[in-house]
């Protein structure tokens, strides 16, 4: 117990300071959430690149709740889907009824090349399409797998802080 | 004229009529009759019993009318209260048997037994002598021993229950009977004022042998550890309306029993009697809510359950005889009416629950809670009753429980401070069983509700259930009403209640009631259902105007269940009674003891292969295991060893006859 | 029913309301810090709820009624105990309402509808969590119940308004032993109601270790906006009542302004020290499996128990 509390005392804050807002290119969709976006991530096919990409953005270091965004168990809970990896055929029926489970108003979020344009796995046999094939696409993020200063960034275009 | 005779007179006139309509009316008129005649019975029973709760006693003695001893009756005030109860009980089950009897049990001895045996109930609280107690209580043993067996040619159960019933009753009986006759040895009469007066000056050994032996028999009768056996067998496999009949108004007499012959007739009695009592009633309310809890069976869960509540019952007589012998008149009192207050609501709720399984029995053809389901769709006026009935049982506001329990906690928690080290220890344990009974009986209720009425129905017949007819349910709506008026205004109910306790402890009356609020007398305490229910009302209509205000006026979407995205669920993923009740049974492992064991089937080809795996849970009634069996094993034993005297040679049945005459004449020459 | 009754039951269901998400905001933001994250603010909870607000509600198919009136019941019924409770003034707006044993009633009501709306939706998750959270509660109300026993014994009332008053006359009790064993046995007791760790992680997103948030997987929503504000009202309601029937001071004892200025402060003051206090307990703590949670329940009943002979041994 007292060795935690050293732990904590020695580390402090490790948190890096915010960057400046992100300009423009909101979304119209997120614009009803008003600085509160809950994430529900769906992994639609992808490597776990990306997964360990928002894992960081949600650490301590980038910290991305302290925009207002959060991530949540079940899709009716969310305002946001963050799909990663190329939709399989597997995943492309799942990821439909994901997208039909949240309530509106709802925005969508292709993270990584995968999910924008199958990246690598292009025209692979089980790859079903790209994310924007199965179900509209609000914000995309670029990258394989996109920093996590850049999913900070895109979740804070969605929440507006 | 007195308004109490007559009532009774009426009440037992149309029971016997009913039942002889019942054996000459024609097939399609029989039960309508014999519903009509029993609720008119109970009606009459009702009212009679209410003149008797307002002043208006009736004494009739008829000395020719049984030989040696003769009928006494007597309505005081004590037997007005299970009067009026009985009566009201048999209201509900007359009107509910109509349309429940039709699917069958509509046989001539069926059908005729049913009044008599309301009539026998309410000739038991009447009863004023013992020859004539005795009578009546062997008669309602018998006929609601013929109405539990009514189905034994449809299933094997019946009968089994049948014959446990019979010989817990009967044990019941002659301990019952030497109780009261070694009272009536010291008595000049057998009637119960000569009784009472016998009681005063009793030696302690002789009136501490009738109040054990009068607790076990009545006790029997209530469904009190460790003599409950019969219970969660005979209840369930009763048909649903003599069910309700037993378990609200019959179980009862065992409690009006113990009241009569310990508090009123032995006058009190030293503390040990009623730790006894109280001791009893707690154990009994743990073990039976914990069964209950465990039950899959929709009509077993009820009957575990109404062992708990008599178990609350007599908690509170208990501690009414120990606060008596402290000498403490207004806490007695206190706890009486909280033990009589419970008697009245349990009775009501106990009999909207089982006529609502009876309701789900006759619609599905099930009462195994793991294959229903979903019912609210297709039976919704079932699902409010039962839903009302377990709101009122599980001791929550604004439900009937929540009153009497919370009278029964302050009678227990004023006691603390009154005497002695005995009253010291034993009232925190009780308010600890009362609160973990009432925190198990959440529960209990929560899975029998939530799991057989609500989500998707787990099996054919729940899907395919149709609502009951219009009798049913109107029996079930008259008890429903009972519940509701009992849970708002108790303030109606309790100053009466509270007049009959202090009747019976002398003491003055333990609780007021102005018309919304239930104050104690002589302690501190007050309590507001009627207010606390429109407060509540108040607070839902307030949330959803300021939901209506602040929220978004979009349409509610209508959307699939959220299954991961992998498809529709089965209804074999649903939480079934007994996954619901598993965290539950592992807490209580030690005290439930449940037998489980799986098998492991290897594939032929190798033993890493699975093929399948088949997983058994039984939850025993391990006091029926522990206590009964090795009792019944040793009859086996005893019959058999008897087996070898009778090897069917007449030679040898006259050897033992000659043998016999000769040993006796042999007796008799030594002793004269 | 008195002027500072009245004012009470005004005041207090609205301070409930306004500041349990803050208390919530504030409670993230200590185990943000001290896990070396910025944390979103104290108004966050705040932020969340009014975008819940303003989304769509949804009706899974198959589900009944009851599943739409459970959040309301569940505000509902805290509500009533925010008017009733003694937090900043001493009497009470409905005095035959404000028994221990009433309150701790309605709060179980409102569990056991959320529960119910668990089984009513059929899904594997809803039922395990009413499963779980039913064994809880049946655990969890006998602790209660005989905790509060302890505390009504030498007030000779479970009247809420008589026991604070009759600490604020008495100062000496607080620290007896009834009251310490007595408020640790609440403290547990609390946690565990109010699903915080080690019983329940309020914060999870593993479907498997969930309790409360199992229940409520499939609301969404002003629906889902009052299971949360609901959830947060009774994490403020019984850190209020621990607060006030350990360390009534400050409360309202005349209708003044000044007094119910000083009663409001004192209230917020005390239930923002608990929560955070309890977020940094949090932090230390990992969450116990689930069927490690009655033994931590079965001790806090011992210790209520105890409390109870202590105040009859030692009265």
């Amino acid at each position: 117990m007292l060795r935690l509390w050293r732990k904590i005392r020695g580390t402090g804050r490790v948190a890096e300071p915010a960057p400046p807002p992100p300009a423009a290119d909101r979304p119209d969709a997120a614009v009803g959430l008003r600085g509160s976006v809950q994430v529900r991530h769906v992994d639609a096919g992808s490597c776990n690149g990306c997964e360990v990409e928002i894992g960081s953005a949600f650490g301590p270091v980038y910290d991305a709740e302290r925009y207002g965004a959060r991530l949540v168990a079940s899709p009716r809970h969310a305002d946001a889907l963050m799909v990663t990896g190329p939709v399989t055929r597997n995943m492309a029926e799942p990821l439909r009824r994901t997208y039909d489970a949240v309530p509106g108003p709802k925005v969508v979020v292709a993270v990584g090349d995968c999910a924008r344009n199958c990246g690598v796995f292009a025209g692979a046999y089980g790859v079903a399409g790209a994310v924007h094939d199965v179900i509209p696409v609000d914000l995309e993020i670029v990258g394989c797998p996109p920093r996590p200063e850049a999913i900070t960034e895109a979740l804070r275009k969605l929440t507006g802080r | 004229m007195n308004p109490t005779g007559v009532g009774l007179g009426v009440a037992v006139a149309v029971g016997v009529l009913a039942a002889v309509a019942a054996v000459v009316a024609p097939q399609r008129m029989r039960t309508a009759v014999v519903g009509v005649g029993t609720a008119a019975c109970g009606v009459a029973g009702m009212a009679a019993g209410i003149c008797a709760l307002s002043g208006t006693t009736f004494s009739l003695s008829l000395p020719s009318l049984l030989p040696l001893a003769g009928v006494m009756v007597t309505v005081d005030a004590l037997g007005g209260v299970f009067l009026a109860i009985t009566g009201a009980v048999a209201v509900a089950a007359g009107v509910y048997g109509i349309g429940y009897a039709r699917q069958g049990g509509n046989g001539r001895l069926v059908q005729a037994v049913a009044p008599l045996f309301v009539v026998a109930m309410l000739l038991v609280v009447s009863a004023a002598s013992v020859g004539t107690f005795l009578v009546c209580w062997e008669l309602m043993a018998l006929c609601s021993l013929l109405l539990v067996v009514t189905e034994h040619q449809r299933r094997p159960h019946v009968a089994e229950a049948g014959r446990w019933y019979a010989v817990m009753t009967h044990l019941g009986l002659v301990a019952i009977l030497i109780g009261l006759l070694v009272l009536t040895a010291n008595a000049s009469t057998d009637s119960f004022p000569a009784l009472r007066e016998a009681g005063q000056h009793l030696p302690p050994t002789v009136a501490a042998v009738v109040f054990v032996l009068t607790l076990a028999g009545f006790g029997s009768k209530a469904g009190i550890l460790p003599l409950h056996a019969w219970l969660p067998r005979a209840h369930p496999e009763a048909p649903s309306h003599v069910s309700a009949l037993m378990s609200a108004a019959m179980v009862n007499l065992g409690v009006y029993g113990i009241v009569r012959v310990g508090l009123d007739l032995l006058g009190g009695g030293p503390r040990w009697w009623w730790l006894l009592v109280l001791t009893l009633g707690a154990v009994s309310a743990i073990y039976g809510i914990l069964q209950a809890a465990m039950s899959t069976d929709l009509k077993r869960l009820l009957g575990y359950s109404t062992t708990e509540n008599m178990g609350l019952v007599l908690v509170g007589v208990g501690a009414a005889g120990m606060f008596a012998a402290g000498g403490d008149r207004v806490l007695a009192g206190l706890a009486l009416a909280a033990a009589l207050l419970h008697v009245v609501n349990h009775a009501a709720f106990k009999t909207l629950l089982f006529l609502a399984a009876g309701s789900v029995l006759h619609g599905t053809g099930s009462r195994d809670l793991d294959a229903l389901g979903g019912l609210r769709a297709r039976m919704p006026a079932t699902t409010a009753a039962f839903g009302l009935g377990a709101l009122a049982a599980s001791a929550l506001p604004p439900g009937t429980a929540f009153v009497s329990e919370w009278l029964l906690l302050q009678a227990l928690i004023h006691g603390l401070p009154a005497s002695g080290v005995a009253t010291a220890i034993a009232m925190p344990l009780s308010v600890a069983a009362v609160a973990l009974t009432a925190g198990l009986a959440v529960a209990t209720f929560v899975k029998a509700f939530g799991v057989g009425f609500l989500a998707r129905p787990r099996s054919d017949a729940a899907q395919n259930a149709t609502e009951s007819p219009a009798t049913m349910l109107a029996g079930m709506g008259i008890a429903g009403a009972a519940c509701v008026g009992l849970a708002l205004f108790p303030t109606l109910v309790l100053p009466v209640i509270g007049s009959v306790a202090s009747q019976v402890v002398g003491s003055a009356s333990p609780a007021l009631a102005d018309a919304v609020t239930v104050r104690l007398v002589g302690v501190a305490g007050s309590l507001s259902p009627l207010m606390l229910t429109i407060a509540l009302v108040v607070a839902i209509v307030l949330v959803i105007g300021v939901l209506r205000a602040v929220a978004s006026r979009r349409a509610r979407r209508a959307a699939r269940l959220w299954d991961c995205g992998a498809g529709p669920l089965s209804a074999r993923m649903e939480y079934t009674a007994t996954s619901f009740a598993e965290p539950l049974q592992r807490v209580f492992d030690n005290v439930l003891q449940p037998e489980t064991d799986v098998d492991v089937t290897h594939a032929r080809e190798s033993s890493y292969l699975v093929e399948a795996v088949e997983y058994r849970r039984r939850v025993p009634d391990r006091i029926e295991r522990r206590l009964y069996q090795p009792i019944l094993t040793l009859i086996g034993a005893w019959g058999r060893a008897g087996r070898r005297l009778a090897t069917g040679s007449v030679h040898r049945y006259l050897g033992y006859g000659f043998y016999t005459v000769c040993g006796l004449l042999i007796l008799l020459v030594v002793t004269r | 029913m008195s002027a500072l009754g009245l004012v009470g039951g005004v005041v207090q269901p609205l301070l409930v309301v306004a500041g349990s998400p803050v208390l919530v905001g504030v409670m993230r933001q200590v185990r943000a810090r001290l896990e070396g994250r910025a944390g979103a603010g104290i108004g966050q909870s705040w932020r969340d709820l009014r975008k819940l607000f303003g989304k769509e509600s949804i009706a899974p198919r198959g589900t009944s009624e009851v599943f739409r009136f459970a959040p309301l019941v569940l505000v509902a019924t805290t509500v009533v105990v925010a008017i009733v409770v003694p937090f900043v003034t001493t009497e009470s707006a409905l005095d035959p309402v404000a028994d221990l044993f009433a309150v701790v009633a309605l709060l179980a009501l409102g569990t056991v509808a959320l529960a119910l709306a668990g089984l009513d939706t059929g899904t594997a998750f809803g039922g395990m969590g009413a499963s779980r959270e039913m064994t809880i509660i049946a655990l969890v109300e006998p602790t209660l119940l005989v905790a509060i026993f302890a505390l009504s014994v030498r007030v000779g009332s479970t009247n809420l308004a008589a026991i604070v008053s009759s600490t604020l006359h008495d100062p000496a009790r607080v620290i007896s032993p009834v009251s310490l064993l007595a408020a640790v046995a609440l403290i547990i007791v609390i946690v565990a109601e109010t699903g915080r760790l080690p019983v329940d992680n309020p914060s999870t997103h593993l479907e498997l270790t969930m309790v409360h948030e199992a229940m409520v997987l499939e609301y969404a929503g002003p629906d889902l906006a009052l299971v949360e504000l609901a959830s947060a009202m009774r994490l403020t309601v019984f850190l209020g009542l621990l607060a006030n029937l350990f360390v009534p001071w400050g409360i309202a004892t005349s209708a003044s302004p000044l007094a119910l200025l000083g009663g409001v402060v004192a209230v917020a003051v005390k239930v923002t020290l608990l929560g955070a206090m309890l977020a940094v307990g949090e932090v230390f703590l990992a969450k116990v499996r689930l069927f490690r949670v009655p033994e931590l329940v079965a001790g806090s009943f011992l210790l209520a128990l105890l409390a109870v002979a202590a105040s009859f041994f030692l009265a």
